[in-house]
């Protein structure tokens, strides 16, 4: 079934997991074909699995049944031709800036000198290089979320997994990250699959906009984003597929708040 | 400005304990045995700060004999059981620590045993260690090994089994080995509460020198205020016991220095 220019595979995933005794469909059936280059939003409500799916596709824990390809390889675990960057930064507090990004090609064992040149590159891409020495509590939330981008982008990994990175920022430092990751991209050529919740997130990025459902998570819409770059959020075009998307999320996420309820009734 | 309220308020406890004290002894109002004055606890002081032979420069230079005193010569008796103490306990519990941590399997062994031993106070060990090693240095650093070594080893412990799991799934992603994950992210990432516990073992090994030398040698601070005793030299006991109190604030200080510079990378630390 796969073509040449298939990326990623993910076909017929499900994952269940067992919390409080119960057994909880995360994912239900998920087939999901992702070209090489292309930048993939998973849109939809908290629980709805799209972390989960980011997580199976990084290795972290794998799908119950059914497989996940990446250039035809199944995926057995976690490796660094999938880099991921955490909503949390996950940034080690006790390396300066520029060892957290030369971390990667450290373990990869890099050259010293070949280390430093990408570092410095790297850090200057993302405007990061007067603070080469800093450590990570003396950053602010936008520049945390720049090194933990470096430090990816560090491993020269085809796919990028990126879990809401930008979703404890402020709106400025968001559009101001999300322009640059946008540029990144175009440069770069990388896979994106990026998870969030903000429906305007994810028409301003990606070129296909994945929208899931509450659990059991299933693909309720795959939706292509056909609008010129740089988009205009303000665009009627923007707007009304934003329009659509949010009556997508509504309904599920007002089949998460009758879960709640219920769960909240049998407690 | 502040800071010099600050300093000047920290100071004003301590002279009126001070004027009271010498108001005591001035009234004659306790006993001079039971008492002494604080100028007279200072006379002692230097009198058992100094060397006690007149400078020779036949037996060696200058230095050597400012060393002499015996308050000095305590000073580095118990200064080198606490260091050699601490250095077995701590020695001992780290690696222990790191394995316990780490391993499921290791932590079910063994911390069934540290549980029982762990409440034994190290005082209770002085028969024992008196049995097995004599008199002398070996049971007083056997001691002071075993109150270093459970604040060490907990702490230790701790700081592996806390480490954070976002960092070690991090790990694995740029494709760090297990001892990479072991030796750059697990061991930096509890170093807050090893030193924390280094400290606190440090703080133990400093209680149990001074016990320690009540029973089994024949110098140190701890043997000197007790020796002091026997003669009611009560302003000797007390000279002693300031010794001992800022030779602990000095260790205490330098240790809090020392953990602060080397985890200048922690959050928890930025105000310091």
């Amino acid at each position: 079934m796969r073509d040449a220019a298939t990326h990623i595979s993910v076909q017929g995933v499900h994952k269940v997991f067992e919390s409080g005794g119960q057994e909880v469909h995360a994912l239900r059936a998920i087939d999901l074909e992702v070209p090489r280059g292309q930048f993939v939003c998973l849109l939809g409500p908290s629980g709805c699995g799209k972390s989960t799916l980011l997580n199976a596709v990084a290795g972290f824990s794998l799908a119950t049944s059914g497989t996940i390809t990446v250039d035809g390889q199944a995926i057995t675990e976690p490796g660094p031709d999938r880099g991921m960057v955490f909503q949390e930064y996950a940034l080690f507090p006790w390396m300066t800036v520029e060892q957290n990004v030369a971390f990667g090609l450290e373990i990869k064992g890099t050259e010293k000198a070949a280390i430093h040149e990408k570092v410095a590159s790297l850090l200057a891409m993302l405007n990061l290089t007067d603070f080469r020495k800093r450590y990570p509590k003396d950053l602010s939330g936008g520049m945390r979320q720049r090194v933990a981008i470096a430090r990816v982008l560090a491993l020269d990994s085809p796919i990028m997994l990126m879990d809401e990175p930008f979703g404890a920022l402020d709106a400025l430092t968001r559009r101001n990250l999300q322009d640059e990751l946008l540029r990144i991209w175009t440069e770069l050529k990388k896979t994106i699959l990026f998870v969030t919740h903000s429906i305007e997130e994810a028409l301003y990025l990606a070129d296909r906009t994945v929208v899931m459902t509450y659990r059991p998570g299933t693909i309720k819409r795959d939706l292509m984003v056909d609008l010129e770059r740089p988009r205009d959020v303000a665009s009627p075009a923007f707007n009304a597929l934003k329009k659509e998307l949010g009556h997508l999320l509504m309904e599920e996420q007002t089949r998460h708040n009758q879960a709640e309820f219920k769960g909240a009734a049998v407690d | 400005m502040k800071g010099y309220r600050h300093a000047a308020s920290g100071v004003l406890v301590p002279l009126a304990a001070l004027a009271f004290w010498q108001l005591l002894s001035t009234m004659g109002w306790v006993n001079a045995t039971i008492l002494p004055s604080p100028g007279a606890v200072l006379v002692k002081w230097w009198a058992y700060l100094r060397p006690l032979e007149a400078f020779d420069p036949s037996q060696g230079s200058y230095l050597k004999w400012c060393f002499t005193g015996e308050l000095i010569q305590d000073t580095i008796g118990s200064l080198y059981r606490v260091l050699a103490g601490f250095a077995i306990g701590g020695g001992l519990a780290l690696p222990l620590g790191l394995v316990m941590g780490y391993s499921r399997v290791a932590y079910g062994l063994f911390n069934p045993l540290v549980q029982v031993l762990r409440p034994i106070p190290p005082i209770a060990y002085i028969p024992l260690s008196i049995l097995w090693f004599g008199l002398g240095n070996p049971p007083a650093v056997f001691l002071i090994s075993i109150g270093a070594f459970f604040p060490v080893l907990m702490n230790t412990v701790t700081g592996v089994q806390t480490v954070d799991s976002i960092y070690l799934r991090v790990g694995r992603n740029l494709g760090a080995s297990r001892l990479t994950q072991f030796t750059r992210i697990i061991l930096p990432a509890a170093t807050p509460y090893i030193f924390t516990g280094a400290r606190i073992g440090m703080g133990t090994a400093f209680i149990v020198v001074i016990v320690s030398e009540m029973i089994a040698v024949n110098n140190g601070l701890g043997y000197r205020i007790l020796e002091a005793r026997e003669y009611l030299w009560s302003d000797k006991i007390i000279a002693g016991m300031f010794t001992i109190g800022l030779l602990g604030l000095g260790i205490d200080t330098l240790m809090s220095r020392l953990s602060s510079h080397l985890l200048k990378w922690h959050r928890g630390l930025e105000q310091g």
